[in-house]
């Protein structure tokens, strides 16, 4: 195995393209090291991308957007003093990932790029409109193209990158006034575990009124299930009992789970409903200005 | 195979040390550095036993390459006692017997020393939750989380005598 160190995107582009094996990139290497040491996945070029300027920065841009770099760690993204008035509900989506030891080195990016559908802050970047920034070889150069992170994962293990395609950045959009955004996760225990499921809401209101809705399941399909129904359900609404049990009903007849020790198909579809109107509750105070 | 040759800081010393790109930092500690307290667990970063710092943030040594650690400075179990004194969470530990076997002992204590740095004063929850991750399959915890909350409640006096 080759371990390699570049500095710039341009030279970790180069390296993934002249690889002929197996090419994995590393930054906090909490999934990349268990597959290595379990001989499940055994890189030929390992890039570790930690080198290169601004992947650990987290940037509030001019406009109110927001750019993650690559190797923030979740620790990070909980500390960071404003981010999380801004987006909640990503910022506690990502704290729910492993222990305080795996805060320490796991990224967003790797919760994505693993692949898994019950990934907890793939949800949450898909229901704030997060963009990937992928960067890769063209005949000039290189260039970066943004993709939607809802665009990234296609099934268990399974991303849309291709060869050569290096994730140079994370770009959160600006926070609407009156937005809030939750996520929450059923575990069978209260910590270290794997989401049975998991629900991103996010909401915006004209006074009462949710104006804008976006509801995101994972872990009850193979890949994240964006909820136009339950959206719908909730847009118009004041989140009125009438409308959180729509939104409940579609949450559930939009899952397609699988049946597994830790959860089976009843469970999760009716959990699903139930985790919706909680974190639509959530949100829907936060877009009211509380501080939850 | 191309060995990797690395410069890091172990508990305030200067060490260089040649490693396979494979090797975890637990791998160089205990083999290479005969650094030992650090245990491997499970390998996986779910038992908390190979806890280290890494320019002051914990991690699982385990899950961090040999190769990583170029320029970091790694603080491990190693580096808590002085040649003079046990430090105040080991003699708590000791004092209300909140290790058994010893294996997680050396990870938990590590990671308390890390929580204790960033939040002088948890409550019960904070403690139980920031070391969720360190397992320990002797004490059933509430050993364990005593003494961490009456070390943190001395040090706190400690501290305001100090002012």
């Amino acid at each position: 195995m080759q371990y390699h160190t570049p500095d710039s995107f341009e030279d970790a582009v180069a390296i993934a393209n002249a690889a002929t094996g197996t090419t994995r990139f590393l930054a906090g290497g909490t999934d990349v090291l268990v597959q290595l040491r379990a001989d499940i996945v055994t890189p030929d070029d390992l890039i570790d991308i930690k080198h290169i300027a601004g992947t650990h920065d987290i940037t509030h841009n001019a406009d109110g957007s927001w750019t993650i770099g690559v190797a923030v760690t979740g620790a990070e993204m909980s500390e960071h003093p404003t981010l999380k008035n801004d987006w909640p509900g990503l910022v506690e989506a990502m704290d729910l990932v492993g222990s305080t030891q795996i805060q320490g080195r796991a990224t967003l990016v790797g919760n994505l790029c693993n692949g898994s559908p019950a990934a907890d802050s793939v949800p949450a970047m898909i229901a704030i409109n997060a963009s990937i920034d992928i960067t890769n070889a063209t005949d000039t150069g290189t260039a970066t193209r943004q993709v939607a992170a809802a665009d990234i994962h296609t099934g268990p293990g399974k991303t849309s990158l291709t060869k050569g395609d290096v994730i140079s950045a994370v770009n959160i959009p600006a926070v609407q006034p009156n937005s809030g955004d939750a996520y929450l996760r059923f575990i069978p225990r209260t910590e270290m575990d794997i989401a049975v499921v998991g629900v991103a809401v996010n909401l915006t209101l004209e006074g009462d009124t949710i104006t804008a809705a976006k509801v995101v399941l994972g872990a009850v399909a193979p890949s994240y299930v964006t909820v136009t129904d339950a959206a719908n359900a909730l847009i118009g609404s004041t989140l009125d009992e009438a409308a959180l049990d729509a939104l409940a009903t579609a949450a559930s007849a939009a899952c397609n789970p699988i049946d597994d020790k830790r959860g089976t198909i009843e469970f999760r579809t009716q959990v699903s409903g139930v985790l919706a109107k909680r974190a639509a509750v959530i949100a829907y105070a936060r877009a009211k200005g509380a501080n939850t | 195979m191309s060995m990797i040759h690395v410069n890091t800081t172990v508990n305030g010393d200067e060490v260089d040390f040649v490693c396979d790109p494979r090797e975890t930092l637990l791998d160089v500690l205990r083999d290479r550095l005969s650094l030992t307290g650090a245990k491997e667990g499970c390998g996986t970063g779910d038992c908390g036993a190979c806890s280290v710092t890494v320019d002051d943030r914990l991690v699982c040594s385990c899950l961090m390459l040999g190769a990583e650690a170029e320029g970091k400075s790694i603080a491990t179990i190693e580096g808590m006692a002085t040649t003079e004194a046990l430090d105040p969470l080991q003699v708590k530990f000791i004092e209300y017997a909140a290790l058994q076997c010893g294996i997680c002992t050396p990870g938990i204590l590590i990671a308390t020393r890390a929580l204790l740095a960033k939040n002088p004063d948890p409550t019960e929850e904070e403690v139980r939750y920031w070391l969720a991750g360190n397992l320990c399959r002797c004490t059933g915890y509430d050993k364990i989380i005593r003494a961490v909350l009456d070390t943190a409640k001395d040090l706190r006096a400690d501290a305001g005598e100090a002012r």
